[in-house]
């Protein structure tokens, strides 16, 4: 069979059809996979869920941190003389509780780690050099965790008879 | 505005721009703030010292535009969650802005005399 007969269709010729076959019930032909269906020989992970993790993050603690942050902003500013009030009698009166060093803790963990995860894209977005994105998100992870590590700290080591 | 757009220019696009100005203002608040109450580790007087100056009017009205940021953020974080898994979210995604802003603006109201009252008086006298 000639290859002419059927070029001016566009379609070559067909393995294995014509006068012979090539298989049959004792010569199978080959089973193809379809593309991209996942086997054994499929690399486990790909690129991981990172970023869906972190969309689900950012919403998850978004959440949580309307109850901290508006219950702490309504503390701090508008409950028993607003800021006029705030000092280090203040702070030690709130500390000497489990339960505000808690909320603070949380607070101080979540909103850290959902403002650092949002800068993250904002940097993606915006800083175009890959020198410069690393530089930038070098800088954002050292100022995160420098920050939880001395706020947790603070929370944990607060004395109320330093002085 | 280019025409045909569903998006560019519209109130979705500027929810968005003003979601992430707030975001990242409130962040680096937040950075110095865990600054100024690490000062309790110093001591008692330079804790004071500082916190003096969140009373003073100036620091009072940026204390208002903080309040400000992070009422919206939170708002329209809120509307945006609604958006991403509530099934008509991005039907009402309009009118779910409006909300957002109509809410904003009673509780901002609602903050003036809390948050500003002190200023208010220290400046005009009474
Ligand atoms: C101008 C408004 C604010 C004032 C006057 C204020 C005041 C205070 C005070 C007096 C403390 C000491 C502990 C306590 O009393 O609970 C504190 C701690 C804290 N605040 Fe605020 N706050 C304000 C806004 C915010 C905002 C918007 C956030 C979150 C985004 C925040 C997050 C925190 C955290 C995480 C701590 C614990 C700090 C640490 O671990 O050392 N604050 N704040
Ligand atoms: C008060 C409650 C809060 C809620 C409900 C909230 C909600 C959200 C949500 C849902 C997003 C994702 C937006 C998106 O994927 O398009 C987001 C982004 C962001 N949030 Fe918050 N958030 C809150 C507090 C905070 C705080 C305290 C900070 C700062 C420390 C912050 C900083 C940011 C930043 C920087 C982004 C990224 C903005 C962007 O990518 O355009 N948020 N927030």
């Amino acid at each position: 069979m000639s290859t002419t007969d059927t070029a001016a269709s566009g379609i070559g010729p067909v393995e294995g059809s014509g006068s012979f076959s090539a298989y049959g019930v004792d010569n199978p032909a080959p089973l193809i996979e379809a593309p991209r269906k996942r086997t054994k020989k499929t690399p486990k992970s790909t690129r991981g869920n990172f970023e869906m993790y972190g969309w689900l993050f950012m919403r998850l603690s978004g959440i949580v941190l309307v109850v901290l942050v508006l219950g702490h902003l309504l503390i701090q500013l508008v409950l028993d003389g607003g800021v006029s009030k705030i000092g280090f009698a203040f702070v030690a009166g709130r500390w000497a509780s489990p339960w505000w060093q808690a909320w603070d803790l949380a607070m101080l963990w979540l909103a850290m780690l959902h403002g650092s995860n949002g800068l993250r894209t904002v940097i993606n977005d915006y800083a175009e050099r890959t020198t410069t994105r690393l530089w930038l998100k070098g800088l954002l992870y050292t100022a995160t965790v420098f920050t939880i590590l001395l706020g947790t700290l603070v929370i944990f080591t607060f004395d109320p008879n330093i002085r | 505005m280019p025409a045909g757009t569903l998006y560019r220019g519209r109130e979705g696009m500027w929810s968005w721009v003003a979601h992430r100005v707030t975001g990242v203002l409130i962040f680096f608040f937040l950075f110095v703030h865990v600054l100024d109450t690490a000062l309790v580790r110093v001591s008692p007087e330079d804790y004071d010292k500082v916190v003096a100056t969140y009373k003073t009017p100036i620091v009072a009205l940026l204390e208002y535009g903080l309040v400000a940021a992070i009422l919206f953020h939170a708002l329209n974080g809120l509307r945006v969650i609604a958006v991403d898994f509530w099934s008509k979210g991005p039907r009402y995604q309009k009118q779910m802005l409006w909300s957002v802003v109509g809410i904003w603006v009673v509780l901002m109201f609602g903050a003036l005399y809390p948050v500003l009252g002190h200023a208010f008086r220290e400046v005009f006298g009474s």
